[in-house]
């Protein structure tokens, strides 16, 4: 055995596959914000006067206020006029109408990234929509959901096709003057997701959508909106990918659930935009506001996350639990190697009567990163016998990571039961060497030990996405131990 | 009878502290030694020096092991190689469960060997027959690695795993500490059960009660860094009667191991 002082000290940069750039001409706006960029955004989608009018009232609040600093992250100035708002891959003046039509370098960029879009290779019963820097570039299985009433397209398109459901929804989980970056989402975002699952209709497969930043010194600020109506239930997933850049690029989404009588969401997110190399140079500035309003009685959310891209995330995917016996969970695993920072987390706020909360997360850090939980959970006057229960674990990996744990509680009601539960590991020597012994190699042992770390939100994520999330991990992982 | 274990004039320091100052052993195939002595001899240091644990810096000797020099393989090396460690305290891996990790020790160790992996089903057969004769509980194998588990169970399932991955020499840690009789019992009824001509164990204990159901073949006395006496399983019973003080008033006349 070496007689090194530690085995953890030996950092490489892990390999990110899908850092390649595709050669398509795009067309967009030249870097810059102003009050044209977000008429000219409105104008390229041909929207309606009064999304105009919303996007412009955002604007003009946006530039009332001033970035966040509550967040133990240590971000670069943003150059907001250095960023191009919208780029979009340059096509024929007609949208193509099928998958068709769509420019095959696009079909084989997904492709690489083992989301296949074409009707032949789909992966079999999840329906995906396929978002290219700012626009929608395919959805597939439109038919098959339409005969069950449920509508998923692009944001664009549910703007023109199902103007009335957008106009009740838009902004009424997320309003407009939410925090800054919600704010500037709501002026400049261009395009996302739209999902409406009607009145007592189980949604007969998964619907994902797929999130690619490929031109640089662009923005993506998508949209997303899921209506799930009484009695209705739906398992939503999303993935995003990006190239090595070395500049900083800015990712700020915004996405919104709505969950009425007795309705179940289960939004589930693998994120992996390029986290930057191993020196901190270049990476995704990820700042995104989610939030799930349980309008009604009986609704239920589940968020579960695996973050393991970003050279920054700032994330708090949360729960207003409005209606009485409303039920919010969030699972998350959040990874932070080389210079990576997370500061994530969950809002819970429990308004109405017997509403219920459950909180997991998994904070692993490695090489120099730095990974914080944030997490409120909060219990209004009006709502008795609330329960939460949280837990928050964090493991270190090496001795130059750091892991933070900012839990708040806030309980207005003398009948609410909260429990909060942490706990910090290191990913010792104790245990390395006991795996090392029965003949384990370092790298499996490693990968078994935190992916046993992560099992209780694993096990919260579709089929699919666990074999993924899983990879990814050990990817991400990968040189973290010398 | 071949050679397992050579442990010529072994040095060794653990943080600038010198613990072990001349420490001779030899094992054979089939035997079981003993290692007893007073807290900070340097017993465990021996097992964790053999096994290839960070931190333990050996400053000069040789350790062979089938006539090989151990010391300059990687910890996993050593393990595929035949070397097993039941640790003192068995460490928890949360999330993992029992049987794969166990399976893929197996079949990392076979992989070494050049020895295809050993498929699920086999596995499991090979599982049930080690817990049939350690007489321990199928839902043992259901449960993460050690995450939970009582002192006794956590010492079981070394044995258990002692067991499943069949070692040349096995090294046993102060496996009894802990123990109540009735799983201090079992747990020297597995390791009696893995008792084989082609076997080394090395049983490294403070008490004499554990010697009384693992009966050695010799008994070591370690002291201050070297083996003081050796003896046969009578020099166990002197030891339990007169204490430790005993060994430095009578310090002359250690015996060289057999």
């Amino acid at each position: 055995m070496s007689s090194e002082a530690s085995q953890f000290d030996q950092l490489v940069a892990a390999k990110y596959k899908h850092g390649f750039v595709t050669d398509i001409e795009t067309e967009g706006l030249p870097p810059g914000l102003d009050e044209s960029t977000v008429r000219a955004i409105s104008a390229f989608k041909e929207e309606p006067e009064w999304l105009l009018e919303w996007r412009l009232q955002a604007y003009q609040h946006w530039l009332t206020l001033t970035p966040p600093n509550w967040a133990k992250l240590d971000i670069l100035p943003i150059d907001f006029q250095a960023i191009s708002y919208y780029a979009a891959p340059k096509q024929d003046k007609d949208r193509p109408q099928s998958l068709d039509e769509v420019d095959p370098k696009l079909l084989e960029t997904y492709e690489k990234l083992g989301v296949p879009l074409h009707e032949r290779a789909r992966l079999a019963g999840v329906a995906v929509d396929a978002v290219f820097d700012s626009v929608s570039v395919g959805t597939t299985f439109k038919k098959e959901l339409a005969e069950v009433g449920v509508i998923f397209c692009s944001f664009s398109e549910a703007v023109k096709d199902h103007p009335q459901l957008v106009r009740q929804y838009l902004g009424s989980v997320v309003p407009v003057s939410d925090n800054y970056f919600a704010c500037l989402n709501s002026a400049v975002f261009s395009d996302g997701s739209f999902c409406f699952i009607p009145k007592g209709v189980r949604c007969p497969m998964e619907l994902s959508t797929y999130f690619r930043i490929n031109a640089a010194e662009t923005g993506q600020f998508e949209r997303t909106l899921i209506i799930a109506e009484e009695g209705s239930h739906v398992s939503y997933l999303e993935g995003c990918t990006a190239p090595m850049r070395d500049e900083n690029q800015l990712h700020a989404a915004v996405v919104e659930l709505v969950a009425l009588k007795d309705a179940f969401i289960k939004y589930s997110t693998v994120q992996n935009w390029y986290p930057g190399d191993e020196n901190g140079v270049g990476g995704i500035y990820n700042f995104v506001t989610k939030r799930a309003d349980c309008r009604e009685d009986g609704a239920k959310v589940s968020w579960t996350q695996v973050e393991t891209g970003s050279a920054l995330t700032w994330k708090y995917p949360s729960c207003v639990l409005r209606g009485d016996n409303t039920t919010g969970e969030f699972y998350s695993v959040a990874l932070t190697n080389n210079y990576q920072q997370a500061d994530t987390g969950t809002k819970m706020i429990h308004l109405g009567k017997n509403t219920r909360s459950k909180i997991i997360t998994k904070g692993i850090s490695a090489g120099h990163g730095q990974n914080t939980y944030r997490g409120l959970v909060h219990v209004g006057k009006n709502a008795a016998d609330a329960r939460n229960y949280t837990q928050c674990d964090s493991m270190l990996i090496g001795k130059t990571c750091g892991a933070h744990t900012f839990p708040y509680i806030e309980v207005k009601n003398p009948t609410a039961k909260v429990e909060h539960e942490a706990t910090t590991s290191k990913i010792g020597e104790d245990q390395l060497f006991y795996c090392l012994q029965r003949g384990i190699s370092e790298e499996d042992a490693v990968s078994m030990i935190v992916d046993g770390f992560c099992k209780e939100v694993f096990r919260e994520l579709p089929m699919e996405f666990a074999v993924e999330a899983k990879a990814l991990l050990e990817i991400s992982l990968e040189g973290a131990v010398g | 009878m071949s050679m397992i274990l050579e442990v010529k004039d072994l040095y060794a320091t653990v943080e600038g502290k010198e613990i072990l100052k001349g420490l001779n052993l030899t094992l054979k195939a089939g035997e079981v030694h003993a290692i007893m002595g007073p807290n900070g001899a340097g017993k465990s240091t021996l097992g964790n020096i053999i096994a290839g644990r960070d931190g333990y810096e050996v400053t000069s000797g040789e350790v062979l092991f089938k006539g090989k020099n151990i010391l300059e393989l990687d910890t996993e090396e050593r393990a595929c190689e035949g070397v097993f460690l039941a640790f003192q305290y068995p460490v928890e891996i949360p999330g993992v469960n029992n049987t794969y990790f166990l399976r893929a020790a197996l079949n990392a160790q076979r992989k070494y060997r050049g020895e295809p992996p050993m498929d699920a089903a086999t596995f499991l057969r090979l599982v049930r027959k080690k817990l049939k004769v350690l007489d321990l509980k199928d839902d043992l194998l259901k449960r993460a690695v050690n995450a939970g588990f009582s002192g006794g169970e956590k010492k079981r399932n070394e044995i258990f795993q002692m067991a499943v991955l069949e070692p040349t020499l096995a090294i046993l840690d102060e496996t009894d500490s802990g123990l109540d009789i009735d799983a201090l019992r079992a747990v020297a009824n597995g390791v009696n059960a893995l008792r084989g001509a082609d076997r080394a164990m090395l049983v490294i204990t403070h008490y004499q009660r554990l010697l009384d159901h693992i009966v050695p073949d010799v008994v070591h006395v370690l002291a201050d860094g070297r083996i003081a006496r050796s003896g046969g399983p009578e020099l166990a019973l002197i030891l339990e009667e007169k204490g430790y003080a005993w060994l430095q008033e009578n310090d002359s006349v250690a015996v060289e191991n057999s």
